[in-house]
């Protein structure tokens, strides 16, 4: 089928009972990889005659488990078994773009909820097309045929026709009209299908970007000015050319590049370089002058995210008002697979560079296309991104920095493919940490045992600002100068930083106090920072949880009552607590044990935890954590358990281990031995019960990190009467 | 150049002897199972089987493994009980770190075949999984353990690369 013949059909309005109708829309681009001759009714389906069915996977896979979440989805509705899809990553294409997102970007625990309407309208569209194509032939009505697992029948007759045999026809016809599935007919959804890439992932078969492997490729290394801002100041070429392998040296925009036959080689004279660095402005910032900004920020105004009643007077007319502060650290993300990315860049025959094919391990394949334009000096048409398996993500590999700089690297040498590859040092000292945040906490309770006055005002650098230029250049069409979006872009992040969203981020409480007032001061080191595995969550609800034990400690009340009582329009938050407090055992811990609870609403979803700690001197062990999540539909219950046991280990991880320091404006630590991550005979006893549901789906990826620190303080809490504000949590 | 015997069959690399054997797997013989996690051996994503002993490959200079035996991921063929176990329990999440995992899993099983969770998790504590896939990995390996105890032990030290199963004290 050629290009100019296809039809996309797209889900539109509903008519009557559930009924769909398809409506056309010119394609907008072709989808990147795509098959000539294929049935392709829409970007992310494609079946071909000899019998394969494609599904371009929109989403990244980084261990969340999309792959095969998205595929039980789009399969329950094309009535195909989605063990039996040939996954494709997708490449960059308008209507791959997430509805909430803006981008192409997979975060935001947002893949499932805003594709789960597209997604099964696209794989009954398709369905409903092969099952028009099979009533043409056998001359009945489409009513009359039904289908079962890649194959439309004809019962009557015990007739049956498999999707391949009708790929050509279906490729023919005009959109009908569909109608998706009533949830009592799933087949797959809810049933934890059995995990797409299990099998790769278990035999050293999944390629990773690390594993890109191509002719004649060679190695490359970059090497940084550790402190943050610093720029070059002079090198010494000859301190690596003529060293075993190495092929070249040169300056790109963030450090010397360094290319050799192989890693090792390329390491060694990274090691061999000499090279003078100017620190920059960040020359002298250490982490206690960090917090002292952080206290002075706090005089500002902040900006209201949430007010309700009249939170000045309530506070003065208190009788005892609580006022304390909790701070977060920053926190590094390291991913198991250290950044990396490959490119080959190519010339014309007048030696211009006009094309650049990139392989990268990304969670935002548009923002990495814009890159490629920017540090190749290419048009649009001429990048192609595509994406490998992500070994861990966790919010990093959105900011696709190692993607710049192959490109960089790869257009010195052209026609050679480089991949680029960053030691776990670089990866540490080089993040995109989660910021270090600070926290002012004032509250009150009233003679009936509940929260009167809330107050909460957070110092944090705004996300927002970095992202404008990344979000307004994928979204201002190619033809708009570059050199404009990127400036339009910063002009907008700016603008937008001191509302950022995701900065209040469970900050705004679920109780039904009657004085409420929660606020946020942007206020930015200078320290790179971004998106970190659940994002504002991660430190909001540390705070508001911590907090909200506290008021339940000055009320005299018990942490679980206290906030089941307060909780009057929030019902779901209610039945994950009691869910997690009945599983738990709340209240009858085991001699030797404290507990401690918290609850969030992250990403759309429900969770609430029960940390059981115990502790001898100033040393604890997390004995066990039972978890209680309502994230509507539960699309794979056993991948959603997976995530909530993985949130809980990376926010243990951050809640105990040590975190980011910073000296002389850059990061003190390096490697695996001083920023120890959680290991498995650390690895508490971890408990996750699915609440039943059949709401739409909602996030899951991120949604067991937010309740694990502050539950655990609240356990310490329990056992020692110590109240910790701080981040890791330090018994002294 | 250095010789071993990599996966059953003897090989010759040119790599400089101070070439960590990881960096020889990957860049000289292409065989991308072992992963770069650190560089320092402080977290086990490069962890081959060294004479039957779960070693760091990113630390492992391959002129110190002259003359002897290397099993990676590869080695174990894809249907080593070990590796059905791990994909009967969908244990891997971004997978990058279960090469690693599987491969100190073996070399636990052959030391001990019957261990506790608590040997498990000593055995284990070496190797590194960000996404939290440990509960897992308990499970799958007290799968595989059952497993094991119900065939033939050479089972466990089976090379797909090699003609004919060999006996574990010989690949290993």
């Amino acid at each position: 089928m050629k290009m100019s013949r296809r039809k996309l059909l797209m889900g539109s309005a509903s008519v009557g009972a559930g009924l769909l109708l398809g409506f056309e829309v010119s394609a907008k681009a072709p989808v990147p990889g795509a098959l000539s001759d294929s049935f392709q009714p829409n970007a992310w389906l494609q079946i071909t005659d000899d019998g394969r069915v494609l599904f371009q996977l929109h989403k990244v896979e980084m261990g969340q488990g999309v792959m095969t979440s998205l595929a039980t989805i789009i399969g329950e509705e094309l009535d195909f078994d989605p063990a039996n899809f040939e996954v494709q990553m997708a490449g960059v294409h308008p209507d791959f773009t997430d509805p909430n997102l803006y981008s192409q970007m997979t975060g935001a625990s947002a893949s499932v909820r805003g594709s789960w309407t597209s997604l099964r309208e696209a794989g009954a569209a398709a369905r409903a097309l092969l099952v028009v194509a099979a009533a043409q032939r056998w001359g009945i009505e489409p009513s009359q045929c039904d289908t079962d697992d890649g194959r439309v029948l004809n019962s009557s007759a015990g007739q049956s026709l498999s999707y391949a045999e009708l790929a050509s026809e279906a490729s023919q016809l005009k959109p009908v009209s569909y109608q998706l599935k009533a949830a009592a007919d799933y087949r797959w959804i809810g049933k934890s299908v059995a995990r797409l890439d299990s099998a790769d992932k278990s035999t050293g078969r999944a390629e990773f970007g690390m594993d890109v492997v191509r002719p004649g490729m060679k190695t490359s290394v970059v090497v940084r000015c550790p402190h943050f801002g610093g720029r070059l100041e002079s090198w010494q070429k000859d301190s690596v050319i003529g060293l075993d392998g190495v092929l070249d040296a040169f300056v790109i925009h963030s450090g010397i590049a360094i290319v050799a036959d192989g890693y090792w080689q390329a390491r060694k004279a990274a090691q061999a370089l000499q090279v003078q660095w100017h620190k920059g402005p960040l020359a002298g910032l250490n982490s206690a002058k960090i917090r002292r900004g952080q206290e002075q920020a706090l005089q500002q105004q902040p900006h209201l995210v949430l007010q309700r009643g009249d939170i000045e007077t309530a506070l003065g007319d208190a009788r005892e008002v609580l006022d304390v502060k909790y701070a977060a650290p920053y926190f590094h993300h390291s991913p198991m697979e250290p950044q990396n990315a490959t490119a080959l860049y190519t010339l014309d025959s007048d030696g211009r560079g006009n094309h650049c094919e990139v392989w990268a391990p990304n969670q935002a394949p548009d923002i990495c296309r814009e890159l490629a334009v920017e540090y190749g000096g290419l048009e649009h048409a001429n990048v192609e991104i595509h994406t490998t398996l992500l070994g861990g993500g966790f919010g990093r590999r959105g900011y696709p920095d190692f993607v710049a700089e192959v490109v960089a690297i790869a257009r010195q040498v052209p026609g050679t493919p480089i991949k680029l590859i960053w030691s776990r040092e670089d990866d540490m000292q080089h993040d995109y940490y989660r910021a270090a945040t600070f926290h002012s906490l004032k509250g009150a309770v009233n003679p009936q045992g509940t929260i009167e006055a809330w107050q909460h005002h957070i110092v944090a650098p705004s996300i927002i600002r970095g992202l404008g230029v990344s979000m307004m250049s994928v979204n201002l069409p190619p033809w708009v100068p570059r050199v404009v979006a990127r400036s339009l872009g910063k002009w907008v992040g700016g603008a937008a930083a001191r509302f950022d969203p995701t900065t209040a981020e469970g900050a705004k409480i679920p109780y039904t106090a009657e004085h409420v007032s929660v606020g946020q001061i942007e206020h930015d080191p200078g320290v790179p920072h971004g998106f970190w595995r659940s994002v504002g969550f991660s430190y909001n609800s540390f705070a508001s949880e911590g907090f909200v034990d506290e008021l339940a400690q000055a009320a005299g009340r018990d942490p679980l009552d206290f906030r089941m009582q307060q909780l009057a329009d929030a019902p779901r938050q209610k039945t994950v607590l009691q869910l997690a407090a009945e599983k738990a055992g709340w209240g009858q811990a085991r001699a030797g044990l404290s507990q401690g609870i918290a609850v969030a609403q992250p990403f759309l979803s429900h969770c609430a935890m029960v940390v059981e700690v115990s502790v001898v001197g100033n040393q604890y062990t997390v004995e066990r954590v039972v978890a209680a999540v309502d994230c509507g539909l539960a699309i794979n219950p056993a991948i959603i358990k997976a995530q909530i046991q993985s949130g809980i280990v990376y926010g243990l991880t951050a809640a105990i281990k040590n975190p980011v320091t910073i000296e002389d404006g850059r990061v003190l630590q390096s490697n695996f031995h001083d920023l120890p991550v959680l290991r498995i005979n650390e690895t508490p006893v971890m408990e996750v019960h699915i609440v039943d549901s059949l709401a739409s789906p909602t996030g899951i990826g991120e949604v067991g990190v937010p309740t694990v620190a502050p539950a655990l303080a609240n356990a310490l809490f329990a056992a020692t009467g110590q109240r910790l504000r701080e981040l890791p949590l330090r018994l002294v | 150049m250095t010789s071993f015997v990599l996966n059953g069959k003897p090989v010759t690399v040119q790599a400089s002897p101070d070439t960590p054997l990881l960096w020889v797997l990957r860049d000289e013989l292409q065989l991308m199972g072992s992963k770069f996690g650190c560089g320092a051996g402080l977290c086990g994503a490069c962890s081959v089987l060294f004479n039957g002993q779960s070693i760091r490959s990113c630390v492992m200079p391959v002129a110190a493994i002259a003359g002897q035996k290397v099993t990676t991921i590869e080695g174990l063929g894809g249907e080593h009980p070990v590796q059905k176990a791990w994909i009967d329990n969908d244990v891997a999440q971004c997978g990058y770190c279960q090469s690693g995992q599987i491969i100190s899993s073996v070399a636990l099983l052959a030391e001990n075949p019957k261990p506790s969770e608590e040997q498990i998790k000593a055995a284990l504590a070496g190797n590194i999984c960000r996404c939290g896939s440990y509960p897992k990995i308990i499970q799958a390996l007290q799968q595989a353990s059952q497993s094991l105890a119900a065939t033939d032990p050479a089972e466990l030290f089976y090379d797909a690369s090699s003609a004919a199963k060999q006996p574990a004290g010989d690949l290993l």
